[in-house]
């Protein structure tokens, strides 16, 4: 049942528990358990909004930065990772298999504010030998949703 | 000048859907339950490999039964989920969708005069094909105490020494009703035993939400005599595709390949590459839209039982087929009315056969918001009915 909760409230987080317990076909005090039991665990981090910034009047840029690292010896990356994750503006920290160590979204309020905190604060970590930052131009597609294009229904309205 | 007209197509009636669909093009705003195919797109992996056929120049006629490849796929699919052997040089025939399948095999075994059994209420195509095909039209009413299944009883009754064929329409459009194994055993005893054969569609064989789908052809003795029709449409969402596919005995099949050879040629061929990855690559996509639409199931279920609305729990297809026998209209008028004064689409079950009467076809191929908004405005227009009265 886990699978199935996860996949629906991954798609719509504001679904209800009753709602889930009707179409999942199980009762509402399971739900209500399972999904406490998420939360508790860590399975469940958060629950989020999808927003396309570029439909309000809100200025946003979104960077992702390759990050080349050395790594410290008893640490790994992870010692790194944390210093750059415990930024406010950064939005996601993973550590990649690649050309590069570690790949960094970043959240800003205009170029000039995302591209100072590379070279202020990213570049001068030690440890950081290299940064390359890539500026995303348009969303097309984000968290399994097509941002382009609604969905519209153009099946014959009535067929056998 | 002389009638130019075919004395027997001129006595068949048009589609009662036909009927319906006339009346709810002509409102704009109108919210549908009413169709019979999936809401999803096909699976954007088989669409590529549709488009990449033709981007190959793969644009020419395939032999007359279909794509050895996709025959291939066929049989490996029956033996996977129905442990049952097809040789797919002789056995399978790749057509048009379902319902060019239904026509060439009841062309390819009817002589005139003989008699098909058709369970009713079941998709629109049976009655008139065995018409056109020479055959006496037999009609089962299934009734709603048995969820809608052939019982042993009711194929007794109808037979009689002529007839030739069973058409078998499980999981059913418009009942959502399934034949479980034991259902079928007890009429494949008297299939055996009255020497008449079964064209079975199992054309929603994919979408069941109880146990997974049994074919007849399973069954000890009966894949000699029963021609098994299904296709893509449903399975995948290619409704548009026209591909469809059946798997016969020889004998019957090189007289149905006959038929489909000179009516048709051969099924689309960009259709048959996309659908051979289908059947190759396609099982998470159609897992995936089988839970949807069982939730789906669900959330209806549910939603009726709220409104007081009679339904039996349907285990098969993506319709349900609640009662309205309670608000003493017909069906025709129920559908008429919700359709002016709420401006919801369904359609009545008359449409599928006479026994239909007192039952409405609500299709669950929509997204849970769309179904929520419609169940809404129905529920509005029950509790309006019930006040009235």
């Amino acid at each position: 049942m886990r699978e199935q909760i996860l996949s629906i409230i991954e798609k719509n987080s504001r679904i209800n528990i009753k709602e889930l317990a009707v179409i999942l076909g199980a009762e509402e005090i399971d739900i209500a358990n399972e999904l406490k039991a998420m939360e508790e665990e860590g399975v469940i981090c958060g629950y989020h909004t999808m927003i396309d910034w570029e439909k309000t009047s809100i200025e946003k840029v979104t960077a992702l930065i390759e990050v080349r690292i050395t790594p410290q010896r008893g640490q790994g990356y992870d010692n790194i990772a944390e210093r750059i994750y415990k930024y406010p503006e950064v939005n996601s920290v993973y550590l990649i298999s690649g050309g590069y160590d570690l790949l960094v979204t970043l959240d800003g309020k205009s170029l000039k504010a995302v591209s100072s905190f590379v070279s202020d604060k990213l570049s001068t970590l030690d440890g950081v030998l290299s940064t390359a930052t890539h500026f995303i131009l348009k969303k097309y597609k984000d968290h399994g949703t097509i941002l382009t294009k609604k969905y519209e229904d153009t099946r014959e309205k009535v067929t056998p | 000048m002389r009638n130019p007209l075919s004395d027997t197509i001129v006595t068949i009636k048009p589609s009662g859907i036909r009927k319906f669909f006339d009346i709810v093009s002509e409102m704009e705003d109108a919210i549908s339950l009413g169709v019979g195919e999936p809401d999803f797109d096909t699976p954007w992996h088989i669409r590529d490999e549709g488009i990449y056929s033709l981007e190959k120049g793969r644009t020419f006629y395939t032999s007359n039964a279909g794509l050895k490849d996709l025959k291939v796929e066929i049989t490996k699919y029956m033996k996977r989920t129905q442990d049952v052997a097809y040789d797919a040089d002789h056995e399978v025939i790749v057509t048009v969708g379902g319902s060019e399948a239904i026509d060439i095999a009841l062309r390819a075994m009817i002589n005139p005069g003989e008699e098909v059994l058709i369970p009713q209420p079941s998709y629109v195509s049976y009655e008139p094909c065995a018409i056109l095909a020479g055959a006496k039209p037999v009609i089962i009413e299934l009734k709603e105490e048995n969820e809608f299944r052939l019982t042993a009883q009711e194929l007794r009754d109808a037979i009689t020494d002529k007839t030739k064929i069973l058409i078998l329409p499980f999981p059913n459009n418009p009942t959502g009703a399934i034949m479980e194994k034991g259902d079928l055993e007890a009429i494949a005893e008297i299939i055996r035993e009255k020497d008449i054969f079964v064209i079975s569609d199992e054309i929603y064989a994919e979408l069941t939400y109880k146990e997974k789908h049994v074919s007849i052809v399973s069954l000890p003795g009966m894949q000699e005599r029963t021609v098994l029709i299904n296709g893509f449409s449903k399975a995948y969402a290619m409704t548009g595709w026209r591909l469809g596919y059946a798997c016969a005995p020889k004998e019957i099949m090189e007289q149905m390949i006959k038929i489909h050879q000179f009516a048709i040629m051969c099924a689309p061929t960009t259709s048959q590459y996309a659908a051979v990855e289908a059947l190759r690559n396609g099982d998470e996509d159609v897992a995936m839209m089988r839970e949807s639409y069982n939730q789906r199931r669900r959330f209806l279920m549910h939603a009726f039982k709220e409104m007081k609305l009679e339904c039996f729990e349907p285990y098969g297809a993506f319709y349900v087929f609640p009662s309205i026998k309670e608000f003493g209209m017909s069906s025709e008028e129920f559908a008429n009315r919700l359709l002016q004064e709420e401006k919801v689409a369904v359609v009545p079950g008359t449409a599928f056969g006479d026994c239909g009467e007192g039952f409405l076809r609500i299709s669950y191929a929509y997204s849970i918001d769309s179904l929520k908004i419609a169940l809404d405005k129905i529920g509005a227009f029950v509790d309006r009915l019930r006040k009235d009265r």
